[in-house]
C-alpha cells in the first residue's frame, strides 16, 4: 500500500509539529495513511494522542527496510466535515455590501469563509438602504487621513492676553461647546453596536467620528481651563435640547437630527468662532473641530438622500422627528443666555455700545447662516424650498 | 411522543455538562426522541440508580462502567456499553520523571514517590499504579484528590501532580497522555525537562451504559440517533466539541481489561460492586 511520509525531525507536538501534521493530512482523502517520522522523544506518546482527538487513527508501522515511522496516521473525515456547507459571508471588496445581510454572518469579516454554527447576534440595523452610504469608504479612508493630536495640533503655550470678561465669553462658550459634544459622541456611540459588522465601513467611520468628538471635548475642555479659571454655566435648556438627541432610538431620525440639522449649524458657529475668535488658541480649536463636522454632516446627509430615493416614507417621518421634538421643547428656554451673550461680546470684541450693536448683528447674521445651510441640505433630501424653510424655523434655538 | 422518555443520567463534573446534556436533549426531541437527563454529583450514586432501574441509560466513566457491571450481575441484573466516543478508545497512561533525576529505566522508580490523581482516577492513578506494581515497581503513591467521586473527570489533580513533580516535591507523575501533551504545551511540565519513563497498555475510557429495564425500541432508536449524529451538522458540532469527541462509535466491551485488572488489585470495588477502599468518599 502506497503511503505519503512526513519527518518532523526534532519538532515536537507542543512546539508546532501539529501545523506540519495538518498540512500533510489536508490534501490526503479520508483513509489515507500517512507515515510520520521524528526523533522528538515525546511524539509516540503525543502523537497518538494527538490523532485521537483530531478524528484520526494511528497504526503500528509495519516492519519494513530501513528505521521505522513513529506512526502510521490514517486520515479521519473531521477537517472536511466542520468545512461542509461552509458560506461565504458576502463580498470582501470595499463597498461591496449586500441589502440584508444575515444575521448568523455575525462579527466574521465581510467575505470570510464560515463555519456553519455558532451565534446569530441581533444587529437591528440590518439593512443596507438604512445605513448605507456609497460614500462611506471614501469619507473614513479621508477622516482617517484628517486626524490630529491635541498635544501639538494648537499652538496651547502660544502668549496672549484678554481682559477678564472677554476670557469669561470665551470659557462660556467652550463650557456650551463641551456638553454639546458630549452629546455628539454619545449618539453614534450608542448606534454602532447596533449596525450589522457587514457594513463595516460605516462602523468605522461612526467610530472615527466618535474619536473626532473626544479630541473635541477634549481641545474645548482645555482650551477653556487655560488661564486657569473654572468652567462656564450649562443651563437646563440647552441640556433638554441635547437629550432629546440622545433618546432618539431611530439611526435614520436621530442622524438627522444631529448631523443633518444639529452640526450642521454647529459647522457655522464653528466658523462663526473662528472668525472672532479673540485669541489664537480658540482660532485654532474652533477650526480643527469644523473640519470634522464637515465629514460628520456629509455622511448624515449622504446615507439620508441614498434611503429617501428608496424610501418614499422617510421625508415625511423626517418632517414628524423636527415637529416632535419641537414640541417637547416648546416649554424650555433654548439658547443659555450666558452664551448668546458671550458670543455677542466675542464678536462685539468691546463694552461699547457701537461695538456690542456690531456683534449682535454677527450673532444674527450667524443665525440667518445657521437657516440657509439648514434649508440647503433639507432641500438636498428632497424637501421643496418652503417646506425646507418651515422645518429648519422649527430646528431647536440650541444650535444643536 | 407517547412512550415516556428515556432517563439518562450523567455526572455534573463541570458546567459545560448542562451545555452539552440540554443541547442533545433537544436535537433528539427535535429527531422524535424524548430523553430526560438527570445530574448527579459523582459516579457511584448514579451507578446504583442505573443498576436499580431508575435510569435507563448511564453516562459512564469506566470505573462506572464496571462498577455497573458488577452492581448488575450481583443483581440478576445485566448491563452493556451502547455506544461511545471515538476518543474514547486506546488511551495510554505514561509515567512521567524530570529528565535531570537519573532515572533511567521503571526499575529505578522502586521506593520512589508518584504523584497521582485522585483516588477514583482511572488513568492518573489505578491503571499507572497497576502497571508498576504488575512489574514489581513498589512505588510510594502521592495521591493529588481533586474531584473525588468524578472518577478523574476533572482534570485538577493530574494538573497538581505535574506540578509537583516539576517543583521537585516528588520523583514521578502519572497522567493521561492527552494530558501529557496538553501540559508540555501549556508549560505545565517544561520542555525537554521530563521525560516518559513508562506507558500503560491502551484502554477505552467512557462509555453510554443501558440497563435491561430500559425499553429496547427507544433505547435502539437513542443509539441510532447517537450514531447518526455527524461532525458536519453545525447544530451539533458545538455539542460534539464541549464533549470531544468527532463521532459516537458502537460500545465495546473489551477495552476495560487492564481498569479491571487494576481494581481488583488494589481492592478498589469488591466482586459484587461494594466500595471497599476504605479512603474512597465520594
Ligand atoms: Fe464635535
Ligand atoms: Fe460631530
Amino acid at each position: 500500500m502506497s503511503e505519503d511520509r512526513l519527518d518532523l525531525g526534532g519538532l515536537g507536538l507542543d512546539r508546532g509539529g501539529q501545523l506540519l501534521l495538518r498540512r500533510a493530512l489536508a490534501p490526503l482523502a479520508a483513509g489515507s495513511r500517512l507515515a510520520v517520522y521524528g526523533r522528538d522523544p515525546h511524539l509516540p506518546v503525543h502523537l497518538p494522542a494527538w490523532c485521537r482527538a483530531e478524528g484520526h487513527r494511528v497504526e503500528s508501522p509495519e516492519p519494513g527496510q530501513g528505521p521505522p515511522p513513529v506512526a502510521v496516521v490514517v486520515r479521519g473525515a473531521r477537517p472536511d466535515h466542520r468545512w461542509h456547507g461552509a458560506i461565504r459571508a458576502g463580498d470582501p471588496a470595499t463597498g461591496a455590501v449586500q441589502r440584508h445581510p444575515p444575521a448568523r454572518w455575525g462579527l466574521a469579516a465581510r467575505g470570510a469563509l464560515l463555519e456553519g454554527g455558532g451565534p446569530e447576534p441581533h444587529f437591528d440595523l440590518d439593512d443596507r438602504d438604512l445605513v448605507w452610504a456609497e460614500v462611506a469608504p471614501q469619507l473614513y479612508a479621508y477622516a482617517a487621513s484628517r486626524q490630529w493630536d491635541p498635544a501639538t495640533a494648537v499652538p496651547w503655550s502660544e502668549p496672549f492676553f484678554l481682559p477678564p470678561d472677554i476670557e469669561a465669553a470665551v470659557v462660556q462658550v467652550m463650557t456650551y461647546l463641551v456638553e454639546n459634544e458630549q452629546a455628539a459622541l454619545v449618539v453614534p456611540a450608542r448606534f454602532l453596536g447596533r449596525i450589522h459588522p457587514h457594513f463595516r465601513e460605516v462602523a468605522q467611520l461612526l467610530a472615527v467620528q466618535v474619536a473626532d468628538e473626544a479630541r473635541h471635548m477634549e481641545i474645548f475642555n482645555r482650551r477653556a481651563l487655560l488661564r486657569g479659571g473654572g468652567l462656564g454655566t450649562s443651563s437646563a435648556g440647552g441640556r433638554s435640547s441635547l437629550f432629546t438627541l440622545v433618546e432618539e432610538s431611530d439611526f435614520s431620525l436621530s442622524s438627522f437630527l444631529l448631523s443633518v440639522l444639529g452640526e450642521g449649524s454647529f459647522v457655522n458657529l464653528l466658523g462663526f468662532l473662528q472668525r472672532y475668535a479673540p485669541d489664537p488658541v480658540t482660532r485654532r480649536v474652533a477650526w480643527l473641530a469644523m473640519q470634522d463636522e464637515r465629514r460628520h454632516v456629509l455622511f448624515g446627509v449622504a446615507h439620508l438622500a441614498n434611503q429617501a430615493s428608496v424610501d418614499p416614507t422617510l421625508l415625511g417621518r423626517l418632517r414628524s422627528a423636527i415637529e416632535r421634538r419641537h414640541d417637547a421643547l416648546a416649554d424650555t428656554a433654548g439658547l443659555n443666555d450666558d452664551v448668546f451673550d458671550a458670543l455677542v461680546l466675542m464678536a462685539a470684541g468691546g463694552w461699547e455700545p457701537e461695538a456690542i450693536a456690531a456683534g449682535h448683528e454677527r450673532v444674527r447674521q450667524l443665525e440667518r447662516d445657521m437657516d440657509q445651510g439648514r434649508r440647503r441640505r433639507l432641500e438636498r433630501l428632497g424637501f421643496p424650498p418652503d417646506e425646507a424653510a418651515a422645518l429648519s424655523a422649527l430646528h431647536t434655538r440650541n444650535f444643536m | 411522543m407517547t412512550t415516556r422518555p428515556l432517563v439518562l443520567g450523567a455526572v455534573a463534573y463541570d458546567p459545560k455538562v448542562v451545555t452539552i446534556w440540554d443541547g442533545f436533549r433537544s436535537w433528539l426531541r427535535e429527531h422524535g426522541l424524548a430523553v430526560d437527563h438527570v445530574l448527579y454529583p459523582h459516579y457511584e450514586r448514579m451507578v446504583d440508580d442505573l443498576v436499580a432501574g431508575r435510569l435507563d441509560l448511564a453516562w459512564n466513566s469506566p470505573l462506572a462502567w464496571l462498577r455497573a457491571g458488577r452492581l448488575a450481575a450481583a443483581t440478576g441484573r445485566s448491563v452493556r456499553p451502547l455506544v461511545m466516543r471515538d476518543t474514547d478508545r486506546d488511551l495510554t497512561s505514561v509515567v512521567v520523571v524530570r529528565d535531570a533525576a537519573g532515572i533511567t529505566t521503571i526499575a529505578d522508580l522502586a521506593g520512589k514517590l508518584v504523584a497521582t490523581g485522585a483516588i477514583d482516577s482511572p488513568q492518573a492513578t489505578l491503571i499507572p499504579l497497576a502497571h508498576l506494581a504488575e512489574r514489581g515497581v513498589k512505588v510510594q503513591a502521592h495521591r493529588f484528590d481533586v474531584g473525588v467521586g468524578l472518577h478523574g473527570d476533572h482534570i485538577g489533580g493530574e494538573r497538581e501532580a505535574a506540578r509537583a513533580l516539576v517543583d521537585g516535591e516528588v520523583d514521578a507523575a502519572a497522567m493521561l497522555d492527552a494530558n501529557h501533551l496538553l501540559f508540555v504545551k501549556e508549560g505545565v511540565l517544561p520542555a525537554g525537562h521530563t521525560r516518559v519513563i513508562a506507558q500503560t497498555e491502551p484502554y477505552d475510557h467512557c462509555n453510554m451504559t443501558v440497563v435491561d429495564t430500559a425499553p429496547r425500541a427507544a433505547v435502539d432508536r437513542f443509539a441510532a440517533l447517537l450514531l447518526g449524529m455527524s461532525y458536519a451538522d453545525p447544530r451539533v458540532r458545538h455539542l460534539l466539541d464541549l464533549e470531544g469527541l468527532t463521532r459516537w462509535e458502537s460500545g465495546r466491551t473489551d477495552g476495560y481489561q487492564v481498569l479491571s485488572a487494576a481494581v481488583d488489585r488494589c481492592g478498589f470495588y469488591g466482586p459484587d460492586g461494594e466500595l471497599w477502599m476504605p479512603a474512597y468518599h465520594p
